[in-house]
């Protein structure tokens, strides 16, 4: 996107866009809340858990979905060397972690009662958790070198590094839960998704997204600003000592 | 051909003379899993079935321990910017650089597991399948951790952040390594097939890893 | 709000560490964001420039692009 490409113009595309993603998103939210609680019927499995998939399913879309963005900006970073990939990558990952997280929690909760513990190692949930690791350690990354051009090149190829890894993860775990589970196929999402809670699965799915979207695009305007003062509070200090020498 | 072999037996040189990182990564080993029972209680059929995840999960922590020296000596005292001019690509000196960790830490870790194994009770069988698993699955261990060794170069906590950073990616080699010497104790299932996977694992990691590093390292280099 | 059934307490929890996870994040997200547009004016208005912003400023040493 060159044209995105000038951190001054993508600022004023931002302040142009939240106010009204933001009231989108607020708009989804009710709609999927109300779809979710007063339209899905109860599952004739799990009765009224299954309301849980509702937040659950679309976290862990979104904790994959982060990902994927950060590796394509990590490739933006090391490759095209756009400007503003590595403030891209580097705001997701906390956005990404904390659906990551979401994911791991509500999957816990819904876990309870329907097999009597917080946690399975089902393959699903350890993959999930897998990528929960792969994100603290980017932000771990972010977090131990100072200098903000290395530590986003650093991060890009971690990152990379990752998103090769993960499809060989999940084939492996998944053959290793095969392997400890030959019995019962447990499925959190069930055997199959009936129809009357594809619409508010979906609307909940775009709410989220859209959620992701607005959390983006501000933290990115708050990095790209932090930057910026950062390097006037620089030229500040420089000014001051000239002045004092 | 002679300049990699020659910084190969280099790092080998290097390595045995300092002697003490070999040996410290194997007493690190023999630590672990002679606590490991204290903690777990001394049924010897409970420390039998987990004496495969145990031993490859030691192992995995021991040879962490050690990657930090991968570049570390050589970035300190600029040898590492000498060889980014030298004749070998960066990508090469990293994979020779990985190929003598594995050397000098996966294979005496390999070597010794079944020794230690007789401290959990490990079933015979399944000495000699855990030994082969390990000497296939530590490749990938000692090439990936190169990659979080150039990442961290130079860095404060770099030995944690490291771990931190690399231990997600063994999860394919745990589960595999683990599996080909389970399935040795546990019957009709045949290790071979995760121990193939293993090697495949491995095989892609040479030949991928040494990329990521360099790339790793000229970065750390700028 | 239907009966959510036997399980209602888990059904709620699972929501409320939804919200309370993405409010936490959402107000650290804007509170930086906030934070930095203050900073950026206060400095703006003390007259410090940035280089593309383009004011006299004596030559300083070149730094390295955003990138």
């Amino acid at each position: 996107m060159p044209s995105l490409a000038n951190p001054t113009r993508f600022l004023t595309l931002v302040a142009a866009v939240v106010p009204w993603l933001t009231a989108l998103t607020a708009i989804l939210f009710a709609t999927g809340l109300y779809l979710a609680f007063f339209v899905a019927p109860p599952d004739y499995q799990q009765g009224e858990t299954v309301r849980i998939m509702f937040i659950h399913v679309p976290a862990a879309w979104l904790a994959m979905f982060g990902y994927m963005l950060i590796a394509v900006a990590s490739l933006g970073t090391l490759i095209w060397r756009h400007p503003l990939a590595d403030v891209a990558a580097k705001t997701a990952v906390p956005i990404g972690a904390t659906f990551a997280f979401i994911t791991l929690v509500t999957g816990s909760l819904w876990g309870k009662p329907m097999w009597g513990t917080y946690w399975v190692w089902d393959a699903r949930l350890t993959s999930m958790l897998v990528l929960f690791l792969l994100y603290l350690g980017l932000a771990a990354l972010w977090q131990a070198i100072e200098e903000p051009g290395r530590a986003g090149r650093a991060a890009a190829i971690l990152a990379l590094v990752g998103v090769i890894n993960i499809p060989i993860i999940k084939f492996s775990v998944d053959w290793w839960n095969t392997l400890h589970q030959p019995a019962s196929v447990i499925r959190l999402g069930g055997p199959t998704i009936d129809p009357s809670m594809l619409i508010p699965l979906a609307v909940m799915a775009i709410a989220f997204t859209v959620l992701f979207v607005v959390l983006h695009l501000v933290a990115m305007r708050a990095e790209i600003l932090r930057r910026r003062v950062h390097a006037m509070q620089k030229t500040q200090v420089e000014h001051a000592a000239l002045a004092g020498a | 051909m002679s300049a990699s072999l020659a910084l190969l037996a280099r790092d080998l040189k290097l390595a045995f003379r300092e002697g003490g990182a070999i040996g410290t990564a194997l007493g690190f080993y023999l630590v672990v899993i002679a606590i490991a029972p204290l903690g777990l209680g001394p049924d010897l059929n409970l420390l039998a079935r987990i004496a495969p995840g145990l031993l490859w999960v030691a192992l995995l922590l021991a040879a962490l321990l050690s990657a930090g020296r991968i570049f570390h000596n050589d970035y300190e005292d600029g040898t590492l910017d000498i060889l980014t001019c030298g004749p070998l690509p960066l990508s090469l000196v990293a994979a020779i650089k990985s190929l003598a960790h594995w050397i000098t830490t996966g294979v005496p870790l390999a070597l010794l597991a079944p020794l230690l194994g007789l401290l959990l009770n490990l079933p015979q069988q399944a000495s000699p399948f855990l030994v082969l698993a390990m000497l296939a699955g530590t490749p990938a261990v000692s090439f990936i951790a190169a990659i979080g060794a150039s990442l961290t170069l130079g860095l404060k906590r770099s030995g944690l952040l490291l771990a931190l950073l690399v231990l997600p990616l063994y999860v394919p080699v745990l589960i595999f390594g683990v599996a080909t010497a389970s399935a040795a104790i546990t019957g009709p299932a045949s290790p071979w097939p995760p121990f193939l996977m293993l090697c495949a694992f491995s095989l892609a990691s040479i030949v991928l890893a040494p990329l990521a590093a360099s790339a790793a390292l000229r970065i750390a280099l700028r | 709000m239907p009966d959510l059934g036997p399980h209602a307490g888990f059904i709620l929890a699972a929501y409320g560490v939804t919200f309370v996870a993405i409010a936490g994040l959402a107000l650290a997200i804007v509170a930086d964001d906030r934070k930095q547009r203050r900073l950026l004016a206060d400095l703006e208005r003390k007259g410090i420039r940035r280089r593309s912003a383009g004011a006299a400023k004596p030559a300083r040493p070149a730094r390295k692009k955003r990138s």
